[in-house]
């Protein structure tokens, strides 16, 4: 590898750790604030805590695990009610890693990395990606996947001890600035008709499946919702005869 | 065998490794084995992106329809005004997150104290 190419690829990790100066990684904040709350409230240890961001990260995972341990629920029963809310990350990183690997990107690399991608630092990346060079993308997602996790980490370890007492409603605004956040700018990030009309789709089928089943309504909004959306796009694109 | 079953301190660690880290992290790897077979431009990739953007909109729908938490004390339709009004801003000024953002939180703060 030449001199300039290990100093750009620097340059690029550098680049990303910078957005953990941004409104998603100061929104992702705020929800570990939350969480730091609840894992404390549910009697799991500081480091129990801090490990379990750390090696889990996902949010959504980790509200059920914590979910599943306040239930007094079995091994097995957590697995399964962790494994089915983290199904959805297979798609995120099957989407994303032809979007930022080179021809040169070793397997083991994007395995390690694989375990960073998360809902925030998916649309994030997604977002940006068009402004990176291929060569500089992994190093730009390892610099602000890896920055935002490690600054959780240390939100949640200063703020277990000290809960906080927020009115009911600057809390509810609090939780609120994510479903927002993502749906802004999922919608923002979208350079295909498909993407579009796959959120429609994943937004308004969510609260169909959810009566059909709660447990499985996001797989199926996602895996139903997601195919019908890429149907669509292809008769369109037959009927008009041309790509959007 | 929950988490509390055992008094031994290595215990919590194993749980939160087997149920938390394997049972999240084999859906990563095995989507870093499917993405490393995928071409760009190719009709299965657009698939795979169509399905992994349709299942995000489904958590976020459930974010704001099926609250946990504090987020419960405001009525749904309060949040989904919030979200309409929020998002139809965001529209107007040409996908401009932050106005979004800007107008939603007001709406549903005013709208929570409204109806408390």
């Amino acid at each position: 590898m030449s001199n300039s190419l290990v100093r750009s690829k620097a340059a690029w990790f550098l680049n990303g750790m910078r957005g953990i100066v941004s409104v998603p990684a100061l929104i992702l904040m705020t929800s570990f604030v939350g969480f730091a709350g609840l894992a404390s409230g549910a009697g799991i240890s500081l480091a129990q805590t801090l490990f379990m961001v750390a090696i889990v990260w996902a949010l959504p995972s980790k509200v059920v695990l914590v979910g599943s341990i306040i239930a007094g629920s079995s091994l097995p029963a957590t697995f399964i009610a962790v494994t089915l809310s983290a199904m959805r990350l297979m798609p995120m990183v099957a989407a994303l890693v032809p979007e930022i690997r080179t021809k040169k990107t070793p397997t083991w690399l994007l395995l390690i990395l694989s375990h960073f991608v998360a809902i925030t630092a998916w649309v994030y990346t997604m977002q940006k990606i068009d402004t990176i060079p291929r060569e500089g993308r992994i190093a730009y997602f390892a610099g602000m996947a890896g920055t935002l996790c490690v600054a959780n980490i240390v939100i949640v370890a200063i703020v277990y001890n000290l809960v906080p007492e927020l009115p009911t409603v600057v809390a509810a605004a609090l939780f609120f600035l994510t479903p927002i956040y993502f749906l802004t700018s999922l919608w923002a990030s979208a350079r295909e008709r498909v993407i579009h009309i796959a959120m429609v789709l994943g937004l308004f089928s969510a609260p169909v499946f959810h009566r059909i089943s709660a447990e499985f309504d996001i797989l199926y909004a996602g895996i139903i919702g997601g195919t019908v959306a890429f149907a669509i796009d292809r008769l369109w694109r037959r009927r008009t005869g041309r790509r959007p | 065998m929950t988490f509390q079953a055992l008094d031994a301190w290595w215990w919590p660690y194993l749980f939160i490794i087997l149920a938390g880290w394997l049972a999240t992290d084999i859906w990563r790897w095995l989507g870093v084995l499917v993405g490393n077979r995928l071409r760009e431009d190719s009709a299965a990739l657009s698939w795979v992106r169509a399905v992994a953007t349709a299942l995000v909109a489904a958590v976020i729908a459930k974010l704001i329809l099926y609250p946990s938490g504090a987020l419960e004390a405001s009525p749904m339709a309060v949040r989904i005004l919030a979200t309409i009004s929020g998002f139809g801003a965001f529209l107007v000024t040409g996908n401009r997150i932050i106005v979004g953002i800007v107008v939603a939180i007001p709406v549903l703060i005013l709208g929570t104290l409204w109806f408390a």
